[in-house]
């Protein structure tokens, strides 16, 4: 066999289990974005290139008299754009903490991140409840929002300052001399520099709210209070199948936008999770 | 510390004419006399007012508390007893920020008189203001997170090991009855009782199985892509890599209930379309337990693989070109290349990232709960066939109120979780770096 054959088979194959990849990814896809146009509420019947599509339930979702979706639109939107900017906060000062001064128990404060890092915040949903519920937090907004934030810190406090540990620290002591105060060089000198890794931890912040799905059912107990996680679940668990139309116009609308930012960002996920994977 | 009581005369001549720094340590006992003592009278005053403001605002918390931690309250239906468990956590971090403010205090007396009793001269008011203002700065920044980890994590992490004392369920359900503490009853419970035993194990094995097989065939998976995307003279890379991509872009929690659409029995496009145009019989994906099983790592493994993708092809592009030509020159094969070449440095670069999947599938709630809620229902076993240990923890707590069970499940799946976690962490290079500083 010629190098030149050998060559044309192994692009071959390559190209036909890309293309059997790419069709098994693509069909679950393909298939819900189908049913969001198949007129009728059952899944049964229902054909991935319906013959009369409809809009309905596009419409339906976006009448405020009958479906919450709209609202639990905003709530999610409002929870995640919260949450980044507060995980951002915290974060930031944090990580610029660890990262830029050494003081007494620096050490066993990053060692109990690592450790907390590592247990999902829901494991003790039982604690959760019970605290929101006893501080009057419970279905609401702002305490679902504090759980998340919280749920950020302990990681992307080590991503961030392993990113922070590469900017040189003549920077900062050049800033002093000059006679920058503590939080001047925080704010004007390192953090300017810190923009990709405030970038990344930024999108996972807003991005986690839109994963998670435990917490806010634990947490929020009204209907209108529902973020899209709940919300769609809600409505295919209530009666399977029923509303799986709607579910899947709903899923499409939500689907879309998450996953048009998420390419566009692609790039920073991947660098700050290989940075944070052998640096910090 | 130097914390000998002064009535006991020590034979041996001290290496200093005066003992400021023990005299100064034993009066700030009395928080602040140590720092008059040292003739810091604003430092003093300070402290003074710290311990004043401390004992009034908190004594009845303080009192309280503990009071309600002891006995979880004695009056059925007027005592509560798991909020006095909550603010009896509460009174134990209180008195933890108060005794290291104690800390703190004596610390600083015993310090500042020892620097006297070496005859060097203290710092004034206006150098003592700096210093709190430069030593305090790093502490002031990580307060705001600390204090949200107090109350978010670390407040439930103690709540939880607490919980798994107690008796609390169905049958101590407050306000009507009490909880009391059990002491280790919960954990005798699960490895003796035959129900708790019997589904213990059957859901540490799932889990365990779970965790292995779904993860290991998503990695592989991935990297495999991988490798086969970034072949040199393969085209249209940017488009492929962008398709492959998209499970990872769409919200898991939308896929997993599409997929459990499909895989729906009755009505399911994977029984009614595909395998009936392929002459398959229907496959009952969501009753029984083998094929639920198969089917959850099947789609874990559809939502997990563009991760390992995208990581391994980061990886791939960074490894330079000369490594390739020169295994060429010396006649390697294309495996040989992959074997030598290729696959070491995947698994070296991102080794710690796939570790960190084992541990997200080890508590993949999301995935389990949302294609069947765990089901299917097994006989003799209060968990379904697929629950993984924190999905039966959910049910435990959410739908049969067995939370003292559930809080001691939780602990040993923490347990677990938070082994595999140090060791490898241990392990890798930024943390071997922190433990030099």
């Amino acid at each position: 066999m010629s190098v030149k054959t050998s060559k044309i088979i192994r692009l071959t194959v390559s190209y036909l289990l890309l293309l059997l990849a790419i069709i098994i990814v693509v069909y679950p896809l393909l298939w819900v974005i189908g049913s969001s146009f198949n007129p009728g509420q059952s899944l049964s019947g229902s054909s991935m290139f319906p013959e009369n599509p409809t809009l309905a339930h596009y419409q339906y979702l976006f009448d405020t008299e009958k479906s919450n979706y709209l609202n639990w639109y905003f709530n999610s939107m409002k929870i995640s754009i919260s949450t980044m900017i507060l995980a951002v906060i915290a974060v930031s000062c944090t990580a610029y903490a660890f990262s830029r001064y050494r003081f007494i128990g620096r050490k066993n404060g990053l060692l109990t991140f690592l450790v907390l890092q590592m247990i999902p915040n829901f494991a003790a949903l039982i604690a959760i409840f019970v605290l929101a519920n006893r501080t009057g937090l419970l279905d609401t907004h702002l305490g679902l929002i504090l759980v998340y934030v919280g749920g950020q810190i302990p990681m992307s406090t080590w991503l961030m300052k392993g990113y922070l540990d590469t900017i040189p620290k003549e920077l900062d002591e050049s800033a002093k001399m000059d006679g920058a105060g503590h939080f001047l060089i925080f704010r004007k000198i390192v953090m300017p520099l810190a923009t990709p890794i405030v970038a990344v931890v930024a999108l996972f912040a807003f991005i986690a709210p839109f994963g998670d799905f435990i917490l806010a059912r634990i947490l929020l107990r009204s209907e209108e209070k529902f973020t899209m996680g709940v919300g769609l679940y809600e409505m295919v668990a209530k009666q399977f199948g029923n509303e799986f139309t709607t579910f899947a116009a709903g899923s499409v609308l939500i689907a879309l936008p998450i996953a048009g930012l998420f390419l566009m960002f692609q790039k920073y996920f991947v660098s700050g999770l290989t940075a944070g994977g052998t640096k910090g | 510390m130097d914390s000998i009581p002064s009535t006991t005369k020590t034979p041996i001549i001290p290496p200093l004419k005066t003992k400021h720094g023990r005299n100064a340590a034993l009066l700030s006992i009395i928080p602040g006399f140590g720092q008059f003592y040292n003739k810091q009278f604003m430092k003093g005053i300070i402290f003074l007012i710290l311990t004043v403001a401390f004992f009034s605002s908190f004594y009845s918390t303080l009192n309280w508390g503990f009071w309600g931690l002891f006995t979880l309250g004695t009056i059925p239906g007027v005592d509560h007893s798991v909020f006095l468990l909550v603010d009896g956590i509460i009174a134990l971090l209180v008195a933890l920020i108060g005794l290291l403010i104690y800390a703190v205090n004596i610390y600083d007396a015993l310090n500042n008189g020892r620097k006297r009793d070496r005859g060097l001269s203290l710092n004034s008011v206006r150098e003592q203001y700096h210093n709190l203002l430069d030593n305090g700065f790093p502490y002031l920044m990580i307060s705001p997170g600390f204090l949200l980890l107090i109350f978010v994590v670390i407040f439930p992490i103690l709540f939880v090991i607490l919980l798994s004392f107690t008796n609390y369920d169905l049958y101590h359900s407050p306000p009507a009855k009490l909880v009391d503490w059990v002491g280790i009853q919960n954990y005798i419970d699960i490895f003796s009782l035959d129900l708790w035993r019997k589904t213990f194990f059957g859901v540490l094995g799932w889990t365990i199985v779970w965790t292995f097989g779904a993860t290991t065939l998503q990695v592989a998976i991935g990297v495999f892509l991988a490798i086969l995307v970034n072949q040199k003279d393969l085209k249209g890379k940017a488009i492929i890599r962008t398709f492959l991509i998209l499970p990872w872009a769409v919200p898991a929690f939308i896929s997993i209930l599409i997929f459990s659409g499909m895989f729906n029995e009755t009505f399911g496009v994977i029984n009614n379309g595909i395998l009936a145009s392929l002459g398959i019989d229907t496959i009952p994906w969501m009753t029984e337990e083998m094929w639920s099983r198969v089917a959850l790592i099947l789609i874990q493994s559809w939502l997990g693989f563009p991760f390992i993708f995208a990581m391994t092809t980061g990886v791939l592009q960074s490894i330079p070109e000369e490594l390739y030509e020169a295994a060429t020159v010396d006649g390697a094969s294309i495996w040989q290349k992959f074997r030598s070449i290729t696959l070491p440095m995947v698994l070296f670069a991102t080794a710690p990232i796939m570790i960190t999947q084992y541990t997200f599938n080890f508590n993949n709630f999301n995935v389990i709960f949302l294609f069947n809620g765990g089901g299917p229902a097994l006989p003799g076993q209060n968990a379904g066939g697929t629950d993984i240990l924190i999905s039966w923890i959910y049910k435990l707590t959410m739908t049969s109120a067995q939370y003292g069970k559930a809080a001691a499940i939780t602990m040993l799946l923490s347990l677990v979780v938070v082994t595999v976690a140090l060791w490898q962490f241990k392990r890798t290079k930024s943390f071997q770096e922190e433990d030099t500083m």
